[in-house]
């Protein structure tokens, strides 16, 4: 059980008599991407939302680093968030900061020994997603695909445990998106981070994948390896896959 | 394949564009949660404007931004303040024989009223609007998420600076308004008249007095506060996508214009009992 870095066990959250999350429950082991998969407003980013504090859940336990995050104050959560990335679906750059700034943003904080060593971590960060050149662009400057690589870089620069991926290629192209899953995998090889990734783009899916969950009416239905789901006897599980 | 559409049962009409007794209810309710949430929102900038780490700056820019950016805007409407009610001044005091009054009333309705409640309304258009719009779209494309993801206190970074900046930003735009106004005024003294300029201004610092200048100083810094607390609140908490960026700045502008009436209000009591 040292291995893992996050677990939820019956989280429930509900907007008015909405019940998008009934009854979810998952573990992420170190070093091992997770795509949750599931319908159209089955409640998946809310998921991902709950496990970093952005949206209280109503009900459940969320365990990071083995602490409980409803016990912790706002001080100790935003430590806590340090070691987790998120990669948003609209890639959320800063509008009115240039690609530096928003990578030097998470930084603030660390403490740094020179402008240098910023300057080595942000260009690290943009190498790895192929955009150093894109450094001092705006974010309006920048095209669907770019966004996302810095927003990736954004995520990857405190060299966090655990990447929290929304919807990582919706609205990208197939040559982009299978450049940006491939990222994803990339970076768990280099960096042995652990991984949500909250997709239903079945590519996306394959590529990345060590486990996956499918979540159904707001509770996991089914959790298992890629092959195993694809080749699942049920039906609706099936459906995903075709 | 054909599809039949039909409509079974009975279709009652009902009046859509009056309200219910429960939407009454409903807005009332809404009301006095708005009024709840802008109180804890209030309570929540004075704990963190004192907490560090303090963000200069951010707070710096802003300042830019708010303060330097809206000059010229008031500057002009300043000038044409003081020209305006000069002309239509005139002909009252012409009637009354007190002419030679006009630099002395003018400069006191500027001082006292005028420019701070003027500079107000147009800083609550400008800037409110702005900081409305601005961070409910930060809102809504998951920015204001993204700072708080990253472990940072968008709090401090976004609210704290731009309520600070408009705090200290427009009793600065309101006394270069009133500056302006008055030279604005010297131009409409003399548009049908001869009064030189030293003349001039020897007549409005001779009347106007320090329970005249200290009083409209002070309130500018409520209507600064009322305006950037209001924006922000608005735009923090946006809701329903690119509609509530709208709705945000509209309403930015609009309450914050009231504050600042009300504020304006509350200050004219509280000065005539000491003055």
């Amino acid at each position: 059980m040292e291995n893992i870095v996050a677990e939820i066990s019956r989280l429930k959250k509900s907007f008015g008599r909405n019940d998008v999350l009934k009854d979810i429950n998952l573990k992420i082991e170190k070093g091992k991407n997770l795509v949750v998969c599931g319908k159209s407003g089955s409640g998946k980013s809310v998921l991902i939302k709950c496990l970093v504090g952005l949206i209280e859940p109503d009900d459940g336990k969320i365990i990071l680093f083995g602490k409980n995050i409803s016990d912790l104050n706002d001080d100790e959560l935003n430590l806590l968030r340090k070691k987790i990335g998120f990669l948003f679906q609209s890639a959320a750059l800063y509008d009115s900061m240039t690609v530096r700034e928003n990578l030097e943003f998470p930084l603030r904080d660390v403490k740094l020994k020179s402008k240098d060593e910023i300057d080595t971590l942000v260009l690290e960060a943009l190498k790895n997603v192929g955009l150093e050149n894109a450094i001092d662009k705006m974010p309006s400057e920048l095209s669907g695909g770019m966004r996302k690589r810095v927003g990736l870089a954004r995520a990857l620069i405190l060299k966090p445990e655990i990447i929290l991926y929304d919807e990582p290629t919706t609205g990208l192209d197939p040559i982009t998106s299978k450049e940006i899953s491939q990222l994803i995998l990339d970076v768990q090889k280099k960096y042995n981070t652990a991984s949500i990734i909250i997709t239903h783009d079945v590519g996306c899916a394959r590529i990345t994948a060590n486990r996956m969950i499918i979540i159904k009416d707001g509770a996991s239905v089914t959790e298992g390896t890629f092959k195993e789901l694809s080749e699942s006897k049920d039906k609706w599980v099936n459906s995903f896959f075709k | 394949m054909s599809i039949d559409l039909k409509i079974s049962g009975e279709v009652e009409l009902v009046k859509v564009n009056e309200p219910s007794e429960n939407q009454y209810l409903k807005r009332v309710k809404d009301f006095f949660e708005d009024v709840t949430k802008l109180t804890r929102f209030t309570f929540r900038f004075f704990k963190e404007v004192v907490k560090p780490r303090y963000e200069f700056n951010e707070f710096f820019k802003q300042s830019y931004l708010i303060g330097y950016k809206s000059f010229p805007l008031v500057a002009i409407t300043g000038f044409i303040m003081g020209l305006v009610l000069t002309i239509q001044s005139r002909p009252t005091l012409v009637d009354f024989g007190a002419e030679s009054w006009l630099p002395a009333m003018v400069a006191v309705s500027i001082v006292r009223e005028i420019g701070p409640v003027i500079t107000a309304l147009i800083f609550a258009g400008k800037v409110g609007s702005g900081i409305g719009a601005e961070l409910a779209s930060m809102k809504v494309t998951e920015q204001i998420d993204a700072m708080e993801v990253s472990g940072m206190n968008p709090f401090k970074y976004i609210v704290v600076t731009r309520v600070l900046s408009a705090t200290l930003m427009l009793p600065v735009l309101v006394v270069a308004a009133d500056a302006i106004a008055l030279y604005g005024a010297y131009i409409g003294v003399n548009l049908k008249g001869d009064v030189n300029v030293h003349l001039f201004f020897l007549q409005v610092f001779e009347k106007l007095s320090f329970s005249d200048v200290f009083p409209a100083i002070i309130k500018t810094f409520f209507f600064g506060f009322a305006v950037g607390l209001i924006g922000c609140y608005k735009g923090y908490n946006s809701n329903n996508g690119t509609e509530g960026v709208g709705k945000s700045a509209n309403a930015a502008v609009v309450i914050g214009s009231l504050a600042v009436f009300i504020i304006d209000m509350i200050a004219v009591q509280i000065t005539s009992l000491f003055i």
